[in-house]
């Protein structure tokens, strides 16, 4: 009995009650109409029309009034309506065109009262003046509408849309003389009852039909329309023009909507396709729905509030045969189940998230996240008592910021002013970018920019590399020999893993090696004692797990001694030097002559295909002589770039990208791609840095991202004689009939290029004003303006 | 030695690259890129010429006979294809450049093709169709646009000119389903057209879709027969020939069957694009039969290269079963006197004004009403042309579908009871458009304009009279259509069909719409025959659209009942 959950509501002295509940019919339902009363509903469809009396526990057939021994068309309903001041009167709408009426009242079986055969298509809706009690309209297939006073025999107007089907047809309730009705073509037409000949209004609500309309109970002007494009729109109609106050996108076609008696910015809705439920909105909150009813089947065909006091109960009848009353406490709430989360990353590296109150505030109580949190700064609650799902969907919002200082990214907007990404050749840009990194203090960077010139640019120095990675990749067992690349180019400060702190350690003797340029003194040190693991050198910090204990894990530590110095017995790798230095060719054959290096390489799985020593040193020499292509080093460049964009730093990525072109990009599929660039771009935009946005955007080679700077950019023109806005295309303004944009000098229309003065906007053809320009210094309109191209 | 070699390769590859011919620069707006591919296009075709030519004369050796055979092959293909741009690209630039190649070539001493038929219809005249060259503005941008799609100017959309409005949403439609976006391939989209026009044994859209299935890199192997297709393409065979010949019997287990063959299945977006393909194309051949559309110039049939006085029998004629050149002759206006004809219309828009005015006074009962649509739907079943023609077709286009046996069986004649279709329950408008635009966003609206357009297409003519409203004999054409489907209008009076249609036009319209392979001239001529053939296409255009809309609302109501 408890989970009946039962309701009832004082209205005037009488007292609703009620609970959830179905009762099967017999046949689809097409439309539904409750009584004054609130004590019965009337459902009617192509092959059933009963009344039933809501009881407290279930449904009662109270009538049939599908009578007579054939089944007439004239009783294949497609709208019902009870008069909602009289109880013994209803009307039905026919599928063929016919209008009924019922009376109650009368003692025979038979309570057909009236027939209208004046419609020459299907009715589609039937509608009694709410307060008068013989006016009745109706909206037919034919386009349209007949207002009939049931103590005459035929209509006593007829009023012509003068477009396509009439879908709906609904009295105001609040104007005595006003109905509305909607139209298959998008339109809502306005009309006063007493004239027949035109509407007060039209305008055009939706794409596609209107399926439905309805007044606000209360509010006197508004008035809610759905229609096929899925949307429910409310209308000020009060204003001059109908002004949209709200919209609700739904996901189906909208076939019904009622307004909630009682809460004013509630509306039922129901669909004819794909969707069953019954949802009722906020209007103020168009995304997710109040109240969702699930208990029908198939699609709800009609739907009613019981009592036009009495916000909760709710009736509705479907094609799955059943009638169902709801209880508005029985609804589900989707708000409950939906997420109010969301989480934002700031410019400068601050973290803000929204979640459930419930969920933070239980979380907030443990103790932080070691990783990611560092300094929480507030915590804001945000809980308006007048929003409609207060207490339902109300969310915290949490903002982290980063230490003052170390979040700072003034380097970022430097270096992308600064570098230099097209326009010179590879060298020079690499060096220049290189430059540019090293004066910021970014000395990872610059170290890849000079690395990146040496692979691609100089020659020289190509193969001592490659002769390291082959023989790396040859003894370290197929594991990645990228690392050693990645590793040397993390930038300090960009993650926190420990990772990060090896390769700190890493870049510092990178630096150090590089400035005291000792590279053939370690290097011939390493040759002693690294025996036969020539090339573990470039899996530093990637598999060992000594170095972990080697290299100092604190990042605070600044500058440790040179471990390499330290420890070289311990088959640390001292070979990337290599890569920087330009070491000479006697260094390599060294190194080819080993015997270790070639004992290994022979079992090894390599790079370079070698089957024994000799092999492999003819093919260095050769190598060397001839210059590997950089196509070689692409495998590696492209780990670069990744590892780069990884560590958050996209900026370099792209950069590096597009400094390289062709060089690289088959090497990275085209979704990586994109994906940088338009983080990139996204970044580039947060700190207003439109200008080398654009240069970027421009510079991509990806489809998807070269066309942002195309589309939705509008021009607005407007004409220089009369200043207003220049609508139409082509050259002449509607207003002023003069052709705007004429050049000052050839007095021709500028079909181009078009440049003007700032200070008097006169201008013309580029070419002539710098030549006119070149010769005067006054304006070439004779407007006497001192004009100055620069 | 090695690098000589693979030079060698690579100068015989660039060579085979520059011998292709290209033909899409042609579809440019652009006349300078029109331009510069058109004089490849010579350069490239002279070269053939000359080549084939000195091959000729200074070898005969027996292998370089089958090479020599293939190349003439391909040449005549291209000049099949100049041809065609010569009769009928919109834009005039690349007309007279081909037909100057042509001559070029000829007067190399290759026998250049010429266009076979007349026109792109058998059963209208060729003057009272629009000419290529003399459209007024906004024909020539539609023209543009298809020729800037597909490359070509289809017969079709010469017959369909005549209605410019309706072209212009057909073609929108149908490129978007052919190339926009879309859940299914581009190759497998041809394919379905071939399918749904085999059913119908319409030689003519097999062999345009054939061309385009090949174009867009479609497996030649599929063309040998279904059975060669994918497993998921033969399962939609059923739905093909249940769609084209009986949809009143899809149901929702056709669909199940369809979306639920574990690797095979079909998502629900396919499928519905499948049905409103299959749907497009079952109507398409309905068209192209009842208009008489002749073959394309450059595909088989279209173009011969016999001198044209050997004689005037020619392949297109013997397709169809249709000697339209002796027909013409005999069964011109002559047959039948002017005032008898005139007599006609004069009838017909006394009925129609009969039916106005008296539709008020006299009401029929319900039970009238009812069994007038019973006895339209029955007598529908009788109404049909006796003389069979055996049609044979050229490619043979029976190897595209199975069961060849299965065709139009009446609605209801066999024993079995299906129940009427209502549209009160479940019509293109509230439901149809609904559910297409849900699972293929945007060819709903496509679709529904489309439709729109046809049923409210009017000049306001009939015959010589004009500002005539044809509303009501619209509406009976579309609803005798439906008729035949088994789908019922509850506010129609089905009497007014049998005032206004009268029998020849209805076995025109049932043989379109329900056999259409078997439409022949003398149906063509002997309905309404005073009217203008502009008038006549109209009413193919009302066929098609209401047959489509019929096929879809069967096919989309099984996938709604399978949805819920």
């Amino acid at each position: 009995m408890e989970k009946m959950s039962r309701v009832s509501t004082a209205l005037g002295g009488n007292a609703l009650t009620g609970r959830t509940m179905h009762c099967h019919l017999d046949a689809p339902a097409n439309a539904i109409s409750v009584c004054r009363d609130a004590a019965q509903v009337v459902v009617a469809g192509r092959s059933i029309f009963k009344i039933f009396a809501i009881e407290e526990e279930q449904f009662v057939e109270k009538l049939n009034l599908r009578v007579g021994r054939k089944p007439s068309l004239n009783l294949s309903c497609a709208d019902v309506v009870w008069h909602q001041m009289d109880e013994n009167l209803l009307a039905t709408a026919a599928t063929n065109g016919v209008v009924v009426t019922w009376n109650l009242g009368r003692p025979s079986r038979n309570k057909q009262d009236q027939l209208f055969t004046e419609h020459k298509r299907t009715v589609n809706k039937v509608c009694f003046h709410p307060t008068e009690a013989h006016v009745l309209l109706s909206g037919s297939q034919d386009g349209f509408m007949k207002c009939f006073d049931l103590r005459r025999k035929d209509s006593v107007s007829t009023f012509s849309g003068q477009s396509e089907s009439v879908r709906d047809v609904q009295f105001s309730i609040r104007d005595y003389f006003t109905f509305a009705s909607t139209f298959e073509n998008g339109n809502v037409q306005l009309w006063d009852i007493r004239r027949p000949d035109r509407c007060e209004r039209m305008f055009t609500a939706h794409n596609g039909p209107v399926f439905c309309c309805d007044w606000h109970p209360e509010d006197r002007g508004w008035l809610a329309t759905g229609g096929r494009d899925k949307m429910v729109k409310v209308w000020d109609m009060t204003t001059h023009r109908a002004k949209e106050m709200h919209c609700v996108q739904t996901i189906a076609s909208v076939a019904r909507v009622k307004w909630r008696p009682e809460c004013r910015h509630h509306l039922a809705t129901c669909s004819m396709m794909v969707d069953h439920n019954i949802y009722v909105w906020d209007v103020r909150r168009p995304f997710v729905p109040a109240a969702m009813f699930e208990e029908h089947r198939d699609v709800t065909t009609g739907i009613a509030w019981r009592h036009p006091h009495d916000p909760s109960f709710l009736l509705s009848g479907s094609k799955d045969s059943t009638l169902c009353q709801h209880l508005f406490r029985d609804a589900s709430q989707p708000v409950e189940r939906a997420n109010p989360e969301g989480l934002c990353y700031g410019l400068f590296g601050d973290l803000a998230f929204a979640a459930k109150e419930s969920l933070v505030a239980a979380e907030s109580g443990r103790k932080p996240y070691t990783g990611d949190r560092r300094h929480p700064i507030f915590f804001k609650r945000k809980l308006d008592p007048a929003e409609p799902f207060s207490g339902l969907a109300s969310s915290a919002l949490n903002v982290f910021e980063i230490e003052p200082g170390g979040g700072s990214m003034s380097w970022f907007v430097d270096t992308a002013e600064r570098y230099a990404l097209a326009g010179r050749p590879l060298a020079e840009l690499c060096d220049h970018n290189a430059k540019v990194a090293r004066e910021l203090g970014r000395n990872q960077v610059a170290q890849t920019w000079t690395m990146l010139r040496i692979i691609y640019c100089s020659p020289g120095l190509v193969p001592s590399t490659n002769l390291n990675h082959s023989v790396g990749k040859g003894s370290s067992c197929g594991l990645p020999l990228m690392n050693s690349f990645n590793l040397k180019d993390m930038a300090p400060g960009l993650g926190s893993e420990t990772r990060l702190d090896r390769s700190k350690g890493d870049t510092r003797s990178d630096t150090v090696l590089l400035d005291s340029s000792a590279t053939l003194i370690t290097n011939e040190d390493n040759e002693e004692t690294e025996g036969s693991d020539v090339p573990t050198d470039y899996l530093l910090g990637d598999v060992e797990g000594e170095e972990d204990e080697l290299y100092p894990l604190d990042p605070e530590h600044a500058h440790p001694e040179e471990p390499e110095y330290v420890l070289p017995q311990e088959a640390f790798p001292l070979r990337h030097e290599i890569v920087d230095t330009p070491s000479g060719p006697e260094h390599l054959q060294d190194k080819a002559d080993s015997p270790h290096v070639s004992g290994n390489e022979a079992d090894a799985v390599s790079l370079v295909p070698v089957d024994s020593s000799f092999s492999l040193l003819s093919i260095s020499h050769a190598l060397y002589d001839s210059r590997l292509p950089p196509d070689f080093f692409s495998v590696l460049v492209c780990d670069m770039l990744r590892f780069y964009a990884e560590q958050g730093d996209v900026q370099m990525a792209v950069s590096v990208l597009i400094v390289l072109g062709e060089r690289v990009r088959k090497d990275i599929d085209e979704q990586t791609q994109e994906h940088w660039y338009t983080s990139y771009i996204d970044l580039l935009q947060r700190f207003r840095l439109w200008n080398v946005s654009n240069e970027v955007v421009k510079l991509s080679t990806s489809q998807a991202v070269s066309c942002l700077n195309q589309a939705s950019t509008t021009l607005h023109v407007n004409c220089s004689h009369c200043k207003r806005p220049m609508s139409s295309r082509g050259w002449v303004c509607d207003r002023c009939h003069r052709c705007a944009s004429m050049c000052a000098v050839c007095h021709h229309v500028v079909k181009g290029l078009f440049v003007w003065c700032q200070g008097c906007s006169h201008g013309g053809h580029l070419q002539h004003i710098m030549k006119w320009l070149e010769g005067s210094s006054q304006c070439p309109a004779g407007c006497g303006h001192l004009c100055e191209y620069s | 030695m090695l690098k000589s070699e693979e030079c060698k390769e690579k100068l015989i590859v660039m060579a085979e690259g520059e011998n292709e011919v290209r033909w899409d620069g042609l579809c440019s707006r652009d006349s300078t890129t029109r331009e510069t591919a058109l004089e490849t296009i010579m350069q490239i075709i002279l070269r053939k010429t000359e080549c084939l030519r000195s091959v000729k004369e200074t070898t005969h050796r027996p292998p370089d006979e089958v090479s020599n055979a293939i190349s003439l092959d391909e040449l005549n293909k291209l000049l099949a294809h100049l041809l065609m741009l010569a009769k009928r690209c919109p834009f005039k630039d690349v007309r007279e450049k081909s037909e100057f190649i042509l001559k070029n070539v000829q007067e190399l001493g290759i026998r250049i093709p010429r266009p076979l038929g007349h026109g792109p219809s058998r059963f209208i005249p060729e003057k009272e169709i629009l000419q290529v060259g003399s459209e007024d503005a906004q024909m020539h941008a539609l023209f543009a646009d298809s020729f800037a799609a597909l490359g070509r100017l289809d017969n079709i959309t010469l017959v369909m000119v005549f209605h410019p409005q309706y072209l212009e949403s057909f073609l929108k439609t149908q490129h978007y389903l052919l190339q926009m976006d879309g859940p299914l391939p581009l190759h497998y989209r041809h394919y379905i057209g071939i399918m749904a026009a085999a059913r119908h044994q319409c030689s003519y859209l097999v062999n345009l879709h054939v061309n385009d299935f090949l174009h867009v890199g479609g497996d030649p192997k599929w063309l040998n027969g279904l059975e060669n297709a994918p497993q998921k393409l033969q399962n939609l065979g059923e739905l093909n020939k249940v769609l084209a010949h009986r949809p009143w019997l899809i149901t929702k287990e056709h669909i199940e069957r369809l979306l639920k063959a574990e690797e095979h299945s079909w998502s629900l977006a396919e499928l519905v694009h499948a049905v409103v393909l299959l749907t497009h194309y079952h109507s398409l051949a309905s068209f192209t039969f009842g208009c008489g559309i002749s073959p394309e110039i450059h595909c088989d049939g279209g173009h011969t290269f016999r001198p044209p006085s050997v004689s005037n029998y020619c392949i297109c004629d013997i397709t169809n079963g249709n000697h339209s050149v002796d027909e013409m002759q005999v069964s011109s206006p002559g047959s039948v006197s002017v005032s008898d004809s005139f007599f006609e219309v004069e009838a017909l828009m006394a009925k129609m004004r009969q039916l106005q005015e008296c539709r008020d006074e006299e009401e029929a009962s319900q039970e009238e009403m009812a069994s007038r649509f019973e006895m339209e739907k029955r007598e529908s079943m009788f109404v049909f042309s006796s003389d069979d023609d055996e049609g044979t077709p050229a490619r043979d286009v029976s190897r595209h579908f199975e069961d060849t046996s299965y065709g139009y069986k009446d609605f209801s004649r066999h024993g079995m009871h299906v129940p009427t279709f209502r549209v009160q329950d479940y019509c293109w408008e509230d439901h149809g458009y609904s559910l297409v635009n849900r699972l293929y966003p945007d060819v709903g609206q496509l679709i529904d304009e489309k439709f729109h357009i046809a049923y409210n297409l009017t000049y306001n003519t009939m015959a010589m009279h004009k500002d005539v409203d044809t509303s009501m004999l619209r509406r009976a054409i579309w609803n005798y259509i439906h008729c035949m489907f088994g789908i019922r209008y509850d506010d129609y009076d089905y009497g007014e069909i049998n005032q206004l249609l009268d029998r020849s036009f209805k076995v025109y319209i049932k043989t379109v719409v329900c056999t259409p392979e078997k439409v022949t001239k003398r149906m063509y001529d002997s309905f309404w025959r005073q009217f203008k053939h502009s008038e006549k296409v109209h009413v193919n255009l009302l066929l098609i659209e209401a047959r489509m809309q019929a096929e879809l609302l069967y096919a989309l109501r099984a996938i709604t009942r399978y949805m819920t």
